[in-house]
């Protein structure tokens, strides 16, 4: 309760008499409890390397979601005249799209050339680039790789990639974490016990190895699952993540919802008179949705990394398609003795980092903010 | 304590069990087999393969054959002719993991045999380096709270967590194998081919262990038992080394198991990028290739070697505190 309204309620307090009464109810109606949300945004504000990691992270996103808008140069095209360039500050060129012949329009073909399978939103995009920034494209400001690819373009269309498969596992392992943690919390008893024992051995075992291997496996039933399902390998590989990610998330929700379950305010709620439905929204689910969100922030990163190390192994984001992995797997490969391709390294750390950073900052201070209980611990 | 073994073997099996059916099933079912990507060979041959690798037998026969353990071709104790009785035992539960299907001259196991010891030796240096220095790091800071110090490792603590080895490694590569020629590009043999990778391998769990003993050694360090110390008179260094690392350890500990299982998992990419024989980089070969016995073989050996250190860990972990009950499982 804001401490305006308190004060006013404490002078009228013993006043009950006639039209008080009615004053003092509007007045309870009109007097709004300050918010879990409200109050956890002051305490996220209060934090100042988690409120710049969120605006970087804001920025950042929205950098890859309109990447299609951006003067960039094409991802994939391959230029080996230029193969290998150091950054160099130019300011750029009017040859994007270049073999398109000047007042032509700019075809679905051409798209498909210069990248790989859009969405008709990304497609709307670029058309709308080529409208206002003409045929201009930047110069290569943070160099080529070894085919004379652009790696700005390409660090920051790979970033889409990386954002999409974070998002989507993430949210695979929220929708089955969530399910079965609230199932498990919410039955109680054998069946809680029997649910968390399984998520023990889970637990005890390196899923990567068997997720590797089901990748390999998955390969093989690639026509089947599409044909079937329509599910083609990246779905399925949003999925494979996703199922492996949400033993933390069931084990923490089930946690919340077995303490709110036997908490003094739910039962005091319950002596009301409330019904189940409410309870669960209006007790359980607001509560139990603050410490999904803050590991929701902390499985992000973990899975972007994961992403990551599979398209580095070469078991992820198949080429034409970009991802930090996969720039991460010629960054690499392209270390050799006789030229040293540092941009290529330097710039991909600088880019991976800084997004990760800013996420596990900002997952550590949402959980400081909406938990103040965690404060100070790691 | 027994009951506690027990229950937790018990459950191993289920799932060791569901992981391998699930993947058997999968892997044999596969449309063209195993040898599909080599030029088109003879049927009569074909014949011979399948006959060698048992392939025409119904697949509970199959699976049975690889779990084990009785081993049930023609040199197995049912088998008939002079050969019967030969190979008695077979399949993974009496430790053979049968052949590698791309490398036809080895068995899984001639495979692991070679690859495991130097994944181990480069695993241990790993984990050594990461507790020394997650360890030291993590007292100091604690001991330090709130200085330049403190943050300056916290800082790099989480930058360690969020950047992914294999960008270091190449950040390392390029600072100490090329602008200062310290270390060998790749390989293996000597110590100094050793550093870099086991350096890369265990810098994410340093950075770990570095946050776990901060925090283990602040609630340790607001003990009464530690006030009482430093009230005796004891000097600082004995107060910290005696009294409050026992203490402030016991997060590293339990953080040991999933390290072990971190490593194994890190040196996939790291053998990789280093050119190290190790069995990580064959499990991604054998994925990329197709090589199924193999990839399963590793697997099934990474699990068991894995669960049997957690449980280790466990077991270790209710020694050091007492307060812990196994019962409580």
């Amino acid at each position: 309760m804001s401490s305006s309204n308190a004060k006013k309620g404490a002078d009228t307090r013993w006043d009950l008499g006639g039209g008080d009464m009615d004053r003092l109810l509007a007045e309870a109606k009109a007097s709004k409890g300050e918010s879990l949300w409200n109050d956890s945004l002051r305490r996220l504000k209060a934090n100042r390397p988690a409120w710049w990691s969120l605006r970087f992270l804001g920025l950042f996103a929205l950098m890859s979601i309109l990447a299609p808008l951006l003067p960039l140069r094409s991802p994939v095209a391959v230029n080996t005249a230029s193969g290998a360039q150091a950054p160099a500050l130019v300011w750029g060129d009017g040859q994007y799209m270049a073999d398109v012949a000047a007042g032509d329009d700019i075809t679905e073909r051409n798209i498909q050339d210069s990248y790989w399978e859009l969405s008709a939103l990304d497609k709307t995009l670029i058309h709308a680039r080529v409208g206002i920034f003409g045929r201009w494209q930047t110069g290569h400001w943070l160099g080529t790789d070894h085919l004379g690819r652009d790696l700005l373009s390409r660090l920051i269309w790979g970033s889409r990639t990386s954002i999409l498969v974070a998002l989507a596992a993430t949210f695979c392992s929220l929708l089955i974490g969530v399910v079965y943690g609230a199932f498990s919390g919410l039955s109680g008893g054998r069946v809680d016990n029997l649910m968390m024992r399984v998520v023990d051995v889970l637990y005890s075992i390196p899923f990567i190895f068997v997720v590797i291997f089901l990748i390999t496996l998955i390969g093989d039933y690639r026509m089947l699952l599409e044909e079937k399902m329509g599910l083609d390998r990246e779905k399925v590989f949003y999925l494979v993540i996703g199922a492996i990610y949400w033993l933390t998330m069931a084990r923490v929700v089930r946690g919340q919802v077995l303490s709110l379950k036997n908490s003094e305010f739910v039962e005091a709620s319950r002596v009301l008179g409330a019904s189940t439905a409410r309870i669960l929204f209006q007790h359980i689910v607001p509560n139990v949705l603050s410490i999904v969100v803050v590991y929701l922030t902390l499985t992000i990163p973990s899975v972007m990394l994961f992403e990551a190390f599979l398209s580095f192994l070469g078991l992820g984001i198949e080429p034409p398609k970009v991802s930090w992995g996969t720039i991460a797997v010629e960054a690499t490969s392209a270390i050799n003795p006789l030229r040293l391709f540092w941009w290529m390294v330097v710039f991909l750390a600088m880019a991976m980092g800084s997004a990760l950073l800013a996420l596990n900052i900002l997952g550590d201070g949402l959980r400081d903010a909406l938990d103040p209980r965690m404060r100070g611990k790691d | 304590m027994t009951r506690f073994l027990l229950r937790r073997l018990l459950w191993f099996a289920i799932t060791m069990f569901v992981v391998m059916s699930v993947s058997f099933v999968l892997m044999r079912s596969v449309k063209g087999g195993p040898f599909d990507q080599d030029r088109n060979v003879e049927p009569a041959i074909e014949q011979n393969l399948k006959k060698k690798y048992h392939l025409d037998w119904p697949m509970w026969k199959q699976f049975l054959h690889y779990v084990g353990p009785l081993n049930l071709d023609e040199r197995g104790l049912f088998g008939e002719g002079e050969k019967s009785g030969e190979k008695a035992f077979g399949g993974v539960l009496s430790g053979d993991f049968g052949p590698s299907f791309r490398y036809r001259d080895y068995t899984v196991n001639d495979i692991i045999g070679q690859s495991l010891p130097i994944s181990a030796l480069l695993g241990t240096v790993a984990m050594m380096w990461a507790l020394a220095l997650g360890i030291s790091t993590g007292i100091a800071s604690a001991l330090r709270r709130g200085s330049g110090l403190d943050l300056a490792m916290r800082l790099a603590a989480t930058a360690g967590i969020a950047l992914p080895n294999f960008v270091i490694a190449g950040f390392l590569i390029v600072c100490f194998v090329f602008l200062i020629p310290l270390f060998p590009v790749a390989g293996w043999g000597s110590i100094r081919t050793m550093i870099l990778p086991g350096f890369c391998l265990g810098l994410v769990f340093a950075a770990y262990i570095s946050r776990l003993t901060r925090t283990g050694m602040l609630e340790a360090l607001s003990q009464e038992h530690i006030r009482t110390a430093h009230a005796k008179g004891l000097s600082p260094g004995t107060v910290v080394m005696r009294h409050a690392l026992k203490g402030g350890l016991l997060p590293v500990v339990s953080y040991l198991g999933p390290a072990t299982a971190g490593i194994l998992t890190g040196s996939l990419v790291i053998e990789r990028i280093f050119f190290i024989p190790g069995t990580g980089s064959h499990f991604v070969n054998s994925a990329i290739n197709r090589d199924y016995t193999l990839a399963m073989g590793v697997t099934i050996l990474y699990t068991v070697l894995v669960y049997s250190l957690n449980l280790v860990v466990d077991l270790i972990y209710t020694l050091l505190d007492p307060r812990i009950a196994l019962e409580d499982e």
